[in-house]
């Protein structure tokens, strides 16, 4: 028994297809939990009023963001090494999802900063790199929409990730060169004294489990979609030849 | 690797578009800024570094689809990747050839233009010096993503959203060594880091291009 085992197409649908059910039903009652809970039963925050509640959007789809990137690149680590289908198509699977993620993150982060910062875009280093991940993802998706032959495709779409990741990293780093800018640092740091108040915390915590959860049952079902389309054209490929 | 070199550079002067476009492309973005913002000096000698390193780096955009595709189409890449030269070196020499024939005559054409934008006298050099350091950058990362689309029909546009995020470190200590110098401040670390930037990738790319390129020929 090993993780390898779901590199088997037919294994990880039979496998995902029981755990869907489960992991979306955890999702919605962490979502449902955290956002009634972030949105209805905290205390305004006495500087930022009612605007504070972004936070139970804006921060879990941020980290979503990168995390989806951070998987992606793992996946594709997997497909160049040992080739399995599955991972690739993970990959291909996650980067929507991931994209989707950033844009809900620089949405919301605008809706919070027009009434806080007073604008609604501002070139800080981490709404700018930000806005390059943006850009990663776009091309990610691009370059496996553009090219036919699903192995290069999947080969190539590795490498880009690989070197993409590299650059996200160096571009990160390159903007802090600017100014600290008008985002505040990190306030939900394990190592840190100083964190935000307990009674944000929990509701936040509930909500960004639920982001992880939903982000893991959009892969799998994406992934299993991709699979069985895939399927779906060799049989059709097999019977024209026939 | 040095008859690779001599043969694409002579196909660069004489089939002609090599040298020219990437120049006339940098020339038509520093003439047409002035027209877009004003002719006020103040204002152009505030942006000018900004906007010769945007029109070096678009110029160098223009011109990376000719670095594989040409070769790709006619077949002389694959004459190449069955010859006893490693991909690694051809990818190589390709980004040299484009260094050469785009990255160069910007380089030396930035300060002629800067004449025209009104560049701040002390920035002359630092335009310069950091356009020599971070160009070659460019081209590296510009036959990465050459490399990446050359199998596409049309593939500029993606080229473009591939690299363009790509460029983005570069390009930000680029213009920060070119501002800096036009501010009279010390120009060292944005530069060293720039100069970083280029050594890594001309060391480290290449393999990624090489693979890139032998999964397309495959």
């Amino acid at each position: 028994m090993s993780l390898w085992e779901y590199a088997n197409p037919v294994k990880f649908i039979r496998t995902t297809d029981k755990v869907l059910p489960w992991v979306w039903a955890l999702t919605g009652i962490c979502l449902l939990t955290g956002l009634v809970w972030g949105f209805f039963f905290t205390p305004d925050d006495f500087r930022q009023g009612s605007t504070v509640k972004i936070i139970y959007i804006h921060v879990p789809s941020a980290l979503m963001a990168i995390n989806a990137w951070l998987m992606m690149l793992v996946a594709s680590l997997i497909w160049i090494v040992r080739r399995h289908h599955v991972s690739a198509l993970a990959a291909r699977a996650a980067a929507p999802v991931g994209a989707v993620m950033t844009m809900i993150a620089l949405a919301t982060g605008a809706f919070w900063g027009q009434p806080m910062w007073g604008t609604w875009w501002a070139w800080d280093p981490r709404l700018t790199s930000f806005l390059i991940l943006f850009l990663f993802y776009l091309g990610y998706m691009a370059l496996w929409e553009a090219i036919e032959n699903d192995d290069t495709a999947a080969d190539l779409t590795s490498i880009l990730c690989l070197v993409g990741s590299v650059f996200a990293v160096l571009s990160r780093y390159a903007v802090n060169f600017w100014n600290q800018g008008l985002h505040q640092g990190a306030t939900l740091s394990l190592d840190k004294e100083e964190n935000i108040s307990d009674v944000f915390w929990l509701p936040l915590l509930v909500c960004i489990a639920g982001f992880v959860l939903l982000f893991i049952a959009l892969v799998f079902l994406r992934t299993q979609t991709e699979i069985r389309a895939r399927r779906t054209r060799a049989l059709l490929a097999r019977e024209g030849q026939a | 690797m040095r008859a690779l070199l001599v043969r694409d550079l002579m196909l660069a002067i004489r089939a002609g578009g090599g040298f020219g476009l990437g120049l006339a492309f940098f020339l038509i973005v520093t003439v047409l800024v002035p027209f877009g913002v004003g002719p006020q000096t103040e204002l152009l000698s505030r942006i000018a570094p900004g906007i010769l390193w945007i029109g070096a780096l678009l110029a160098c955009l223009l011109s990376l689809d000719r670095i594989l595709a040409l070769d790709w189409e006619d077949g002389s890449l694959d004459l190449l990747a069955t010859a006893p030269l490693p991909m690694e070196g051809i990818v190589s020499v390709k980004a040299l050839a484009h260094w050469i024939t785009t990255g160069l005559p910007l380089v030396l054409a930035a300060p002629v233009l800067g004449v025209l934008l009104s560049l701040p006298v002390p920035a002359y050099q630092w335009v310069v010096i950091s356009l020599a350091v971070g160009t070659p950058a460019l081209s590296v990362i510009g036959t990465f993503g050459a490399a990446l689309t050359v199998g596409i029909k049309r593939g500029g546009l993606l080229m473009s959203l591939l690299v363009l995020p790509l460029y983005v470190p570069t390009l930000i200590f680029g213009a920060e060594v070119a501002r800096r110098g036009a501010e009279g401040l010390t120009v060292q670390t944005p530069l060293l880091l720039l100069a970083g930037i280029s050594f890594g990738v001309i060391a480290l790319l290449p393999f990624a291009s090489a693979a890139v390129l032998r999964i397309n020929l495959r």
